[in-house]
């Protein structure tokens, strides 16, 4: 890596000060950034991390919805929503191993918007909140393509709020080297219907699969799925370990075993 | 009741004490006092013509010591090969230079182009960033069949072609050998790839050259599995130094797999750049270039044919096989394709005739040797393949196919130029089909299609050759080294003994297995004897660790030279208890006179000779210390059977192993615990080579594979608990100890049982028309082999 310095300050408004100065960079768990500046692929002038801030921290639970602080450990979620949203603990869970769970946050995931990520899917899925220092900004409105959201230039998360499905899976297939996901399905069953939100398979990110919504909506079976044609897999990633085409069908495969494990 | 101690007993590791608490020394634990730092500058691109190197805007640069390119190489020896493969037509092979930094062109990403030494390590990298380098890039050969084709790329233009040799075994063999195919009642084809793989020892590669002004003394500390064949390779072929001048210390390695085997540009530039610059030089390998600049593995592509009888009896074999070279020879490199894969051919069976085609290939990527196996699995792999083919093409049980064809006379030569001594391929057989519990597998496969799971069995045998010799023989086939292995046993003046050989460990165990060897031989306890291995200031010579040598051949030196220091000791207990030499017997470290109740403590002999006042000087020297080579007559020969079973998930292809079951035959066995915890190594790494473990390359030479994020190592989560047995052990019959050796059989006899297994699951769920998949079988590719 190159030369840098670090900053840790202890308040999202000293946080935004500090992230105002030229070329500093928010670092989260550093679960992505660290090894891309090991790497020397980015050369940042100050790091600002965001873990000493505590007001970004923990989990809580009111009315059905959970609000978990931008600077929250996958560990800790995956130990604090075990009973209210076992789905959600299953995929905080399973990210990485246990080093990169203690580190790395919801907030530097959704942040970062890999493709490949877990996160992202469970925020579309419950149509989550991302609360920012300066707005809330709805998840259908926040994901924006592979490595991009609607976050402006030095704006943190600092919380997110998921609301509470009455049922929900999470499926992730593993890419087998990294164990990102290759695809993961995130299936969430409201009172007013079922969304579906898929990781790992798109160019353009995280998606929605609205053809399996609207017929989960109307009949939430494994067979409603099974009559559905996979989503093309043209516009899906296409590499060393999958093609589109097989991604594609991983989406349909995966999410007939979401709705069977959500039932 | 097991033994405690000596040969037979499951004595626990005692160099894992270090290793797990660490306090090992590894090379990177090495640091001399004004010790300085080299990174090297990389290709990026696969192929491309050097129009200029300018460093003077980097040489600047603050802790910057010195940066050396090709230039400064020039005169100087290139890495050297060790093994000249000759041709169908009786041809050497194309040997191109190899030199220790790029000159001219580049040939592979990772293709050293200049080295920055510094202070630290942070300078040499921030001085890499800024050395200008104009590199004109040229299309790359990559895949081999169309590197061998007219107008492809050349990787070396003064050898105007990609071809290194095209090799015919055994030639004679040949006109026959098409004969029997045109007269069979059935012919088995398979085309099939062994994919690449990256070795990935925990330890990445790390050197140190140091330079002694006063005495004109180098020494390098190498991450080595060989010190002494790295001693007289870089110090006879690339730096010209005498190996009385030249020290190679390779301490604690943290695994080797073959790929430590080899000599390294990182090795001899370190040891030049120490003895230009009267520094120390140090270079640790990141993880990024070990991928890049270690020595790859296997990568074959191969056509292979078997011709059977009306009867199913096998009567010829033939094949065709592309072996990547990569862009350099590297030191053994030419040897895997050819006499440790060719002679391989027969495998268990007693096929009449064998013809084996060879093509190497150079192409634009890093370059290919010995990986665990070495040549073994790649023939082992279309052996067992394509029997499993012909099996579900005649519709016979496979495993009935292979015993109707198994050797089972011994000693046996095979039409490919080995002879067998000892084996006994039913008695695994049998062995394998009781502890994997085949009588039981339709109701296993019964209950997981229950849970709508496809399952599979894949059974398969393996033989393999292990401690390669003898060297007049070797020497023949183009060797260029004897393939030998020296000991030194030291008794000391209190009865402890230090054993020097020429074995290296590397994980295998020596510290332990050897000490019981010892043991046994004298009855003292293992904890008198100490291994020192690693360091040419020790041992008189070694040729090192690899090919499952160390028991067999090391073990054997070692034997042989224990026996002198006993027979000394018995002329000494002989002259202490006044009685005749030939009635001294050693039981239990004591020497006694045959028939008496006379005797004399081990202790009391070697402090004798040490202290020699009662001795005959007149008869012997003071002093109990022996030496011996051991140069063995044939290979060895383990075999065995191993059986696995999958579970393939339909919906996605993805492929669980739900058992695996291993019945060696190793000969006799020093430390079965050791000797299982190889095999559970080796059945891991052959399930990584089936399923997991893709070293893939683009249409231009790019790696695609060039992390973890990419490369899929195995975990123990792939992996089910093994059962394994080695209880059907024919020693070997030209060995002191008849052992065969047991470090690569996991990985030689695994990665057919997968991809039986897989097929086998296909095939339940109506996929009829699938009879292979290549390695490794992700889950996209089987997803797609059920597509068609």
């Amino acid at each position: 890596m190159y030369n840098f310095d670090v900053v840790r300050p202890t308040s999202v408004d000293e946080a935004l000060s500090a992230l105002s100065q030229e070329d500093a960079q928010a670092l989260g768990g550093g679960q992505t950034l660290i090894p891309t500046l090991k790497q020397r692929l980015a050369m940042p002038t100050t790091l600002v991390s965001l873990s000493g801030i505590d007001s970004m921290k923990g989990v809580s639970v009111d009315g059905g919805v959970i609000t978990v602080g931008g600077a929250t450990p996958h560990a800790v979620v995956a130990g604090e929503v075990a009973d209210a949203f076992p789905a959600l603990a299953h995929l905080a869970g399973n990210i990485g191993d246990p080093a990169v769970r203690n580190r790395g946050t919801i907030g530097g995931s959704l942040a970062n918007n890999d493709p490949s990520a877990c996160y992202p899917s469970a925020a579309l899925a419950t149509g989550a909140t991302i609360v920012t220092n300066a707005r809330e900004i709805a998840a259908d409105d926040y994901f924006q393509g592979m490595f991009t959201t609607a976050l402006d230039e030095g704006e943190i998360i600092t919380s997110v709020k998921l609301p509470v499905p009455e049922k929900a899976a999470y499926i992730k297939f593993e890419q087998p080297a990294s164990r990102f996901s290759l695809v993961g399905i995130f299936l969430a069953k409201y009172a007013d219907g079922v969304r579906v939100a898929v990781t790992g398979a798109s160019n353009n990110g995280v998606f929605r699969w609205a053809e399996a919504e609207a017929a989960l909506s109307a009949d939430f079976s494994v067979a409603a799925v099974e009559g559905l044609s996979a989503p093309s897999g043209d516009d899906m990633i296409s590499d060393l370990h999958g093609s589109g085409d097989y991604r594609a069908h991983l989406v349909k495969a995966l999410t007939k075993k979401a709705v069977a494990q959500a039932s | 009741m097991p033994k405690d101690q000596g040969i037979g007993a499951s004595t626990k590791r005692r160099e894992d004490v270090r290793f797990l608490t660490g306090t090992g020394n590894y090379t990177d634990d090495i640091n001399l006092h004004g010790q300085l730092y080299v990174h090297f500058l990389r290709s990026d691109v696969a192929h491309g013509k050097i129009n200029s190197v300018d460093t003077s805007a980097a040489s600047a640069m603050d802790g910057v010591v010195r940066i050396f390119t090709g230039a400064d190489f020039e005169g100087i020896g290139g890495l050297p090969c060790g093994w000249q493969v000759t041709d169908r037509h009786g041809e050497p092979m194309k040997e191109p230079a190899h030199p220790v930094l790029a000159q001219g062109k580049v040939r592979h990403v990772g293709d050293p182009i200049a080295a920055v030494v510094a202070e630290s390590v942070q300078a040499a990298r921030d001085a890499a960033e800024a050395i200008e380098v104009d590199i004109e890039e040229l299309p790359a050969a990559v895949d081999m069949k169309e590197a061998v084709k007219d107008g492809a790329p050349l990787v070396h233009d003064d050898i105007g072609t990609n071809l290194c040799y095209d090799w015919g075994f055994v030639e004679e063999n040949k006109a026959a050998t098409d004969e029997a195919f045109a007269n069979a009642a059935h012919v088995t084809t398979l085309e099939l790839k062994n994919n690449r793989l990256v070795a990935n020892p925990m330890e990445p590669r790390v050197a140190v050259g140091d330079y002694n002004r006063a005495n004109d003394e180098s020494t390098l500390y190498t991450t080595s599995q060989n010190p002494h064949v790295i001693r007289l390779l870089m110090g006879a072929f690339v730096l010209g130094i005498p190996e009385h001048k030249l020290r190679v210390v390779a301490p604690d390695v943290g695994g080797g797999f073959g790929t430590k085997i080899f000599h390294y540009a990182e090795e001899a530039f370190c040891t030049f750049a120490a003895r230009q610059l009267a520094r120390p030089v140090k270079w640790t390998s990141t993880r990024s270039e070990a991928f890049m600049s270690d020595a790859h593995g296997r990568d074959h592509v191969t056509k292979i044919e078997l011709a059977l009888d009306a009867d199913n009896n096998f009567t010829a074999l033939r094949t065709e096989t592309y072996a990547n070279m990569g862009a350099y020879l590297s030191t053994f490199a030419p040897s895997v394709p050819t006499w440790l894969h060719g002679t391989l051919m027969a495998g268990n069976y007693k096929t009449p005739l064998i013809y084996v085609n060879v093509k190497a290939v150079f192409t634009n990527t890093v370059p290919v040797d010995a990986y665990r196996g070495a040549g073994r699995p790649e023939a082992t792999f279309q052996i067992e393949r394509v029997i499993d083919k012909a099996a579900r093409e005649l519709n016979v049980d496979p495993i009935a196919l292979r015993r109707q064809n198994f050797i089972t006379e011994f000693p046996y030569a095979t039409p490919v130029a080995v002879e067998y001594d000892t084996g006994d391929y039913n008695a695994t057989m049998n062995t394998l089909e009781e502890i994997a519990d085949l009588s039981g597998f339709a109701a296993r496969r019964a209950e997981s299609e229950k849970r709508g799971m496809l399952r599979g069995l894949g059974v398969n045998c393996y033989i393999e050759a292990c401690g390669i010799a003898p060297s007049n023989l070797v020497g023949q086939l183009g060797a260029r080294a004897g393939l030998y292995e020296s000991a030194t046993v030291r008794v000391n003046a209190t009865g402890g003994i230090t054993v020097m050989t020429g074995s290296h460990s590397h994980g295998q165990g020596h510290e332990t297995a050897f000490p019981q060897v010892i043991s046994e031989m004298i009855g003292i306890p293992e904890e008198m004897v100490e291994i020192k291995h690693g360091d040419t200031a020790n041992t008189p010579m070694g040729m090192g660790t690899y090919g499952s040598r160390s028991l067999a051949v090391g073990g054997s030196a070692m034997v042989r030279a224990a026996e002198k220091v006993i027979n000394k000791a018995k002329k000494i207990a002989a002259h202490l208890l006044e009685a005749a030499e030939a009635d001294i017997e050693l039981k239990d470290g004591t020497f006694s006179v045959a028939g008496t109740d006379k005797s004399v403590a081990w202790g009391d002999v070697t402090l004798a000779a040490y202290v020699p006042h009662n001795y005959p000087l007149e008869d012997i020297e003071p002093g109990l210390e022996e030496t011996a080579f051991y140069d063995p007559s044939n290979f060895t020969y383990p075999s065995g059977a191993y059986c696995c079973e999958v579970e393939v998930d339909p919906d996605t292809g993805k492929v669980t192993i739900e058992s695996f079951a291993a019945a060696d035959d190793f000969g006799n066995i020093v430390n079965p615990m050791i000797v299982s915890g190889q095999v559970h190594g080796g059945i891991a790494q052959g399930i990584g080579q089936a399923l997991l473990e893709n070293c893939a390359y683009d249409e231009n030479g790019q790696l695609l594979s060039a992390s973890y994020m990419d490369y899929a190592m195995p975990r123990a989560s792939d992996v089910p608990f093994y059962q394994v047995d080695h209880s059907n052990g024919t020693p070997c019959t030209h060995n002191p100890l008849g052992v065969k050796g047991c470090g690569e059989a996991g990985a030689i006899g695994t990665p057919p049982a997968v991809i039986n297994a897989i097929v086998d699951a296909l095939r339940s769920g109506g996929h009829d028309h699938v009879y292979h998949i290549d390695m490794p079988a992700s889950p996209s590719r089987v997803w797609a082999a059920m597509q068609k």
